[in-house]
């Protein structure tokens, strides 16, 4: 394929974004003096500014290039990632956990794990939290170099090397509170440089009913515009799962998993200024969340439409002989932006690589700082101490991630250990969290031998299926399963090994004593206050409007 | 003693950065439309970049103007 040919307003879009967010990196040093500033952005976030960082510290271009790649490949499944698979998950996290992580003034989630349980489970969950972090910021880092330099033709080293000491410039200077600047940058540069292709998209094919047809006609027996209908039979949607897959695997453990637990995204949530706004914080994210589907899943569906026209002249790229699905968005955009807002797209693009690794980065040297540094290697270290040892977890933690990178480029495949990733870590802990916050009798052995177990197992099916030592249609209960279905159905049994086995041994163990777990344990926390609160600042109604709106999204598309 | 300075909020930060971008896509629209060999896209005959590049400058301004004279505390 020709590159796409940047004109001089493109660069300035670029060269502007670039110049924008290291001048907010100094501008905001100078409000960055303490560690509480650096690791939680001073707690004086407002809910929407909060929220919007949840959400995009999620929304990184990774995940906009694969999900409009993988609604071409899957169809209209994918918008289960966006709301079965985000919105219950992230509600549950606004009204039932987060008074137990924000009262606690806990500064990461291994902290609580600390609170709740003892050392070893913290460390265990920040060690793997580490480099779970390490490695997704590596591989986001490896896909960002290897999209400019498929699609502009840029240098892989040069472009690589540039956003990382830009990231490490800016989140070094200022840490979370610059993190969640760029990623609110981000959020509106996605809307505003990628929204548009979805209505050139429209305008092109006639109308949102018109591309949906369009679909169906092109696949008669096997749906790609529904969401349920055809969940019955494996063999009836492009996915290729059926409803309990996406129900257990997705909609429970991986979803709860992910935005329950996972330190990247709960961060932003704890830098909000009290109990209120940390509440209010996924809630409002909730909403934005589901309106991602009009930008990915409409655009997947514009190039499956335009992808079987032959009038168009559109196709995928092909690599190795292989369709590249991921090549949808990049080629839509330049199939319809002109000069300037092509330099929009590419910036939205890059905001989207370098603020999700700004997260990763902010989210990595917080863990390592207080559940790795501080709880094992320098227990009394100051306060200052701490500041300085963050600053060089970024600096340290960026090059790890550049190592990493290169280590993608040199073992492509492990690209494919993305998804796999996250049901090794998240889907356990869920597990964990879930019955150290409402189950008081849980014990601090059984918690670390059961989220040992889980991960362990989880690990262990992967590398099952994967060298063919077991038949993976064990694990998904169906001979027909793509590989989504397999990291849905890995992620519940791992979820449900830890479960069963933290509860299996709790009996047997000692238990903390109960005045330990104020605070901690349901039943043995006062429950939130509201008095005082009017009812539409409180955050119930929001969940109950966006569990209305998700519910008649779904009914919709049936 | 000098006031210690107030941080301004992100809002702020947001109308500067649409602002600066819509007026260079609007720019780079405006002479799209005076020479359209310049650009030969699908659908280009709609000037996309001249009525969203305006969009984001109206964005902008209005986050800009919104919170001219807010800070955090």
């Amino acid at each position: 394929m020709q590159s796409i040919q940047l004109a001089f307003s493109d660069w300035l879009i670029i060269a502007l974004y670039f110049g924008f967010v290291l001048g907010i990196g100094v501008y905001l040093k100078r409000f960055t003096k303490n560690e509480n500033d650096f690791f939680l952005a001073g707690r004086k976030n407002s809910s929407w500014v909060a929220g919007l960082a949840f959400l995009s510290a999620n929304l990184g271009a990774l995940e906009l290039l694969g999900m409009t790649g993988n609604t071409f490949k899957y169809g209209m499944y994918v918008a289960h990632f966006y709301w079965i698979g985000a919105i219950p998950a992230m509600i549950f996290l606004g009204l039932y956990m987060m008074p137990f992580y924000y009262s606690s003034k806990i500064k990461s989630v291994p902290g609580y794990l600390k609170l709740r349980f003892d050392e070893k489970t913290r460390v265990l969950n920040g060690i793997a939290f580490a480099v779970m972090t390490l490695l997704v910021s590596g591989i986001n880092l490896y896909a960002m170099a290897l999209v400019l330099h498929t699609f502009l033709g840029w240098d892989w080293n040069v472009s690589m090397w540039i956003s990382a000491a830009t990231v490490a410039a800016y989140v070094t200077l200022s840490g979370l509170l610059s993190a969640i600047f760029t990623e609110i940058i981000q959020f509106f540069l996605i809307w505003f440089g990628l929204f548009l292709v979805s209505i050139l998209g429209i305008i092109e094919i006639g109308s949102v009913n018109e591309i949906f047809q369009r679909v169906n006609e092109l696949y008669k027996t096997v749906s790609y515009t529904t969401l349920w209908s055809s969940s019955g039979d494996p063999s009836l949607n492009g996915m290729m799962i059926t409803w309990g897959g996406i129900v257990l695997g997705l909609g429970f453990v991986l979803s709860f998993g992910y935005w329950t637990t996972d330190f990247l995204v709960v961060q932003r949530a704890f830098s909000a200024k009290d109990l209120r706004a940390a509440r209010m914080t996924p809630i409002l994210a909730s909403f934005f969340k589901m309106a991602v589907p009009f930008i990915v899943i409409l655009t997947g569906l514009i190039a499956i439409v335009l992808a079987n026209d032959t009038k168009s002249g559109f196709s995928l790229m092909q690599d190795g002989g292989q369709v590249n699905y991921d090549s949808a968005l990049p080629l839509l955009i330049a199939r319809y932006y002109p000069p300037g807002l092509v330099g929009l797209g590419v910036t939205a693009l890059l905001a989207g690589f370098m603020a999700g690794q700004a997260g990763n980065i902010s989210a990595f040297n917080t863990v390592w700082t207080y559940d790795i540094y501080q709880s094992v290697l320098n227990k009394k270290a100051s306060e200052e101490h701490l500041l300085w040892m963050g600053r060089m977890a970024t600096i340290v933690g960026i090059l790890l991630s550049v190592g990493t990178a290169y280590w993608a480029k040199s073992f492509p495949s492990i690209m494919d250990y993305m998804q796999a990733i996250f049901s090794w870590v998240n889907a356990p802990l869920f597990a964990t969290m879930l019955l150290g916050m409402f189950v008081r009798w849980i014990t601090p052995n059984a918690a670390f031998w059961g989220l040992l177990a889980g991960m362990g197992s989880s690990f262990t099916l992967f590398l099952a299926v994967k060298f063919n030592w077991i038949d993976g249609a064990i694990i998904t209960m169906s001979s027909v399963a793509s590989d989504q279905a397999a990291n849905f159905w890995r992620a519940w049994w791992a979820w449900l090994i830890c479960f069963v086995v933290t509860i299996a041994l709790s009996p047997f163990t000692k238990r903390k004593p109960d005045e330990e777990l104020v605070g901690l344990v349901k039943g043995l926390t006062p429950a939130v206050s509201s008095q005082g609160i009017a009812w539409y600042r409180k955050p119930e109604p929001y969940a109950v409007i966006s569990i209305v709106v998700l519910i008649i999204l779904n009914i919709y598309f049936w | 003693m000098e006031q210690e300075k107030k941080m301004k909020p992100i809002w702020y930060f947001v109308g500067i950065m649409l602002s600066a971008m819509g007026v260079v896509i609007l720019v780079s629209g405006i002479v799209n439309y005076a020479d359209p060999q310049v650009s030969t896209t699908v659908l280009s005959e709609l000037h996309p970049a001249l009525w969203w590049g305006g969009i984001m400058i109206v964005a902008g301004l209005i986050f800009l103007l919104a919170n001219r004279k807010a800070s955090v505390d």
